[in-house]
């Protein structure tokens, strides 16, 4: 048997217990051939980089699986027949991973993140705002890093913070 | 490589020596390349979204393949653009 990662992105209107229940479908799928489901991940609704069929956002799912290559044509075949599954992705990969992936270890600072993205998004206009988040971040990393060394960057970044306090 | 050779003939004396960037994906440092770490991926694609080319990055010819497959998926899942418009 060999170890694969799959991710998959079910449509945005089915609510969350309905995509973890696609989920369990496809993970009775692997069971039912011969394989196992080692870990599932709920990526939560996220915001898509682009429109997949009029969807702006889609529930991402990720199944690890330690399955003959059967069983994965099997889960595959039965994804492209459900009409809530968007698109999916299956890798091979060497070994799987046991630690939570890193779309799961940032939530947290995604999550700071769209509390400050509030005021940065005023400015700069709302058009896909979440991906302009998304490319300013690193900067604002590298600036952060930098900040001990030179106070003039870190004095911005206060006013910040207060604006998002406010 | 026209840096190496400056460096060599004329080193110290060239204002503009900049020492050669390593790889960030080898060495004792390295970062995994992982298609879901958007975050780092996002390092290695211009504003528009296309890939960096590895000339300015430094990142090694074989790890440069293999941050273009990871890309490649990410775009795939919609993690990153295709386009920025």
């Amino acid at each position: 048997m060999a170890f694969y990662e799959c991710v998959f992105i079910a449509r945005q209107d089915i609510s969350a217990t309905q995509a973890e229940a696609l989920a369990d479908q496809f993970s009775g799928v692997i069971e039912e051939n011969g394989g196992q489901v080692g870990k599932k991940e709920m990526w939560g609704l996220r915001n898509m980089a682009y429109r997949i069929k009029k969807n702006r956002k889609g529930h991402y799912i990720l199944l690890n699986l330690d399955a003959p290559a059967a069983a994965v044509h099997e889960m595959e075949r039965t994804m492209r027949l459900n009409e809530d599954v968007l698109r999916y992705l299956t890798v091979r990969v060497p070994e799987l991973e046991t630690e939570p992936s890193v779309v799961v270890q940032s939530r947290h600072s995604r999550d700071d993140r769209g509390g400050r993205g509030g005021d940065r998004g005023g400015p700069r206009g709302g058009f896909r705002g979440d991906r302009e988040d998304r490319d300013s971040r690193p900067p604002r990393e590298q600036r952060e890093a930098s900040a001990p060394a030179s106070p003039p960057p870190s004095a911005p970044q206060d006013s910040d913070n207060k604006e998002s306090e406010a | 490589m026209t840096i190496e050779v400056v460096s060599k003939s004329a080193g110290t004396r060239r204002p503009f020596f900049r020492r050669r960037k390593s790889c960030p994906f080898s060495g004792p440092k390295a970062i995994k390349i992982d298609y879901k770490d958007v975050r780092t991926l996002q390092r290695f694609i211009s504003e528009r979204g296309k890939m960096v080319p590895s000339r300015i990055t430094a990142v090694s010819t074989k790890k440069q393949r293999e941050l273009s497959k990871a890309i490649k998926r990410a775009r795939f899942l919609a993690l990153i653009p295709y386009l920025v418009q």
